[in-house]
């Protein structure tokens, strides 16, 4: 009888383990059935328009291209200074227990909180207006300790004894780190970062906030340019109730969905090779 | 001596990018007070929080919130009612039943579930989950709390799952053993020792979903519908606070205005709700681990 019990209580555990994944198959297969007949070379390479049948993804595509790629370029140089110095040199002040606690506070804040301090410092303060840069900084904050935990975990998988063997070479704290422990951390920083512009490229709700556009029929030329991304232009076509451009959201999340893919697909292929070097 | 004054630039420099995190912080903070701050010199803060209605746009405004976070609370109980139980279980197979080549599958594959941007999740509720659901509920609106609720908690499933685990796994070996050892099943082990010995450990990532539910934004703003109303049926439409955000956000409501102003007061609240409960998670966790250390 106690037996009998256990048996059960196992199925409804595995049994309830299954239905999450069939949700996952049924979103997979809802889209896919939803968006594969509009997915086309037209659909690419067109712009937005009124008529769903002419409309495209290529401005939202260009935005999203963008944005992330500026707000990767900001949020790299940035996340693996704060890392270094809290993983490498500031371990025992009170200024970076402080600083620890306030990044794993900020990494749970909810991303439209990001959107408006977005447009209250970059947008108004700043005078950026709605451009392709607050947005990237707006993003790059939101990204940022993300970038700094994933950093902090490559930099404590460097063995000590490369630090020591440098410091008896002669070499000062920084050169240690800049010549032998960042080169050594770099496989597992660029994972995390790509990890966390793969949340990034998929964020609506801070984007909406600072005023990036919904409707726009052209591509960023600059920093400066107004912009959409792919989620603000899916989160569109959804809203709208024709069914037309309801087949057009679904063929633009699986636009979103391929990219997102091919970035982590990147990121195991860099872990993988990192594990591999990791090896004695 | 030149060396050393470049060491101790580089390192005030790192400092300065490591201290850009509470900077950040005291943006949010300076930012959203000062915007509620004016919202509440032309709106008292007890009809801000007291008040049943919130019309903000209309010729006669009102500004009572309660509608907005009637709205939230309600969509985040009916994600935490599919999250909770369902997070708990699964955690509780992977922990204590499953195979090891099992696990290595199904973590990474749960982790996609975590990873799909909430704007999928959005479509994925009004397209898919509302219309199945009408098929069960005739009366369901096209938009209501009922299917972003039920999207929501399986977006935020992983997490609750996943902490929940490794609360699971972090209970010392000895234990079980000694369950087992009196005599007690697998499941008497898992549930009645693993369970409560993990305890706060799982509340933690219990809190820390809570908090997840009630700060997202675009599965409510598809799926919900866009009407502030203070109601627990869950089959009509209604508006959470990060919904209302989003849609002042895509008017062109004139910036320095009081309905401007409102997306900040609102956003404080958000804030500070989602805060108290990151800090309760928090505390919790590190209660958990000096339990076992």
């Amino acid at each position: 009888m106690k037996h009998r019990a256990d048996v059960l209580f196992r199925t409804i555990a595995l049994g309830t383990l299954l239905l999450a994944l069939a949700a996952l198959g049924a979103l997979v297969y809802d889209i896919v059935s939803g968006g594969l007949g509009r997915l086309n070379w037209q659909f690419l390479t067109s712009m937005a328009s009124r008529r769903p049948e002419d409309a495209g993804i290529y401005h939202a595509l260009a935005g999203s291209i963008w944005v992330i790629v500026l707000t990767g370029a900001l949020a790299l140089p940035l996340g693996v200074a704060a890392a270094v110095y809290l993983e490498e040199y500031g371990t025992r002040s009170r200024a970076a227990r402080l600083i620890e606690i306030n990044i794993a506070n900020l990494a749970a804040v909810p991303s439209i909180i990001y959107g408006l301090l977005g447009l209250g410092v970059f947008v108004r303060f700043m005078g950026m207006g709605r451009s392709v840069l607050a947005g990237a900084c707006t993003l790059a904050l939101l990204a940022l300790p993300v970038v700094i935990l994933s950093t902090r975990e490559a930099l404590r998988t460097v063995p000590g004894s490369i630090r020591e063997g440098s410091y008896a070479l002669g070499a000062t704290k920084w050169q240690t780190i800049w010549y032998q422990v960042l080169p050594m951390a770099l496989p597992g920083i660029l994972t995390g970062l790509i990890l966390s512009l793969s949340r990034a490229i998929g964020e609506t709700a801070p984007l909406i906030t600072i005023g990036a556009l919904t409707y726009i029929p052209f591509a960023p030329d600059g920093l400066w340019s107004p912009f959409t991304v792919l989620p603000i232009q899916i989160f569109n076509w959804v809203s709208r109730p024709q069914a037309a451009f309801k087949e057009n959201a679904a063929a633009g999340i699986l636009v979103l969905m391929l990219l997102l893919l091919v970035m982590n697909a990147i990121a195991v292929f860099l872990r993988d090779r990192f594990q591999r070097q990791g090896r004695p | 001596m030149h060396t050393r004054r470049l060491e101790w630039i580089i390192e005030r420099a790192l400092f300065l990018c490591a201290a850009l995190s509470v900077l950040t912080t005291a943006g949010i903070i300076v930012v959203l007070a000062v915007e509620t701050f004016e919202f509440l010199r032309e709106v008292p803060v007890v009809e801000f929080l007291t008040g049943t209605e919130w019309t903000p746009l209309f010729a006669t405004p009102r500004f009572g919130v309660l509608p907005l976070v009637a709205g939230t609370m309600l969509v985040s109980a009916i994600a935490m009612v599919v999250a909770l139980p369902m997070g708990l279980l699964s955690a509780v197979y992977l922990s204590e039943y499953a195979p090891d080549g099992l696990r290595r599958i199904v973590k990474p594959v749960l982790e996609i579930l975590a990873g799909v941007p909430t704007v999928v999740y959005g479509y994925f509720a009004l397209m898919f989950v509302t219309p199945l659901l009408q098929r069960v509920f005739p009366q369901m609106a096209g938009f209501n709390a009922l299917s972003p609720g039920i999207v929501m908690g399986i977006m935020i499933l992983p997490l609750v799952s996943s902490l929940s685990e490794d609360a699971m796994r972090a209970v010392p070996q000895g234990l079980r053993e000694g369950a087992y050892a009196l005599g007690a099943t697998r499941m008497q082990t898992a549930l009645q020792v693993v369970v409560p010995a993990a305890f706060s450990g799982i509340t933690a990532a219990f809190i820390l979903a809570v908090s997840r539910a009630v700060g997202e934004t675009m599965i409510v703003a598809i799926a919900a519908g866009q009407q502030p109303r203070l109601t627990a049926n869950p089959f009509v439409p209604l508006e959470t606070m990060t919904a209302y955000i989003v849609q002042v956000s895509l008017g062109d409501t004139p910036q320095g205005t009081l309905e401007y102003r409102t997306i900040f007061a609102v956003g404080m609240l958000l804030f500070l709700m989602t805060f108290v409960l990151n800090m309760v998670s928090t505390w919790l966790r590190e209660r958990f681990r000096e339990e076992y250390s």
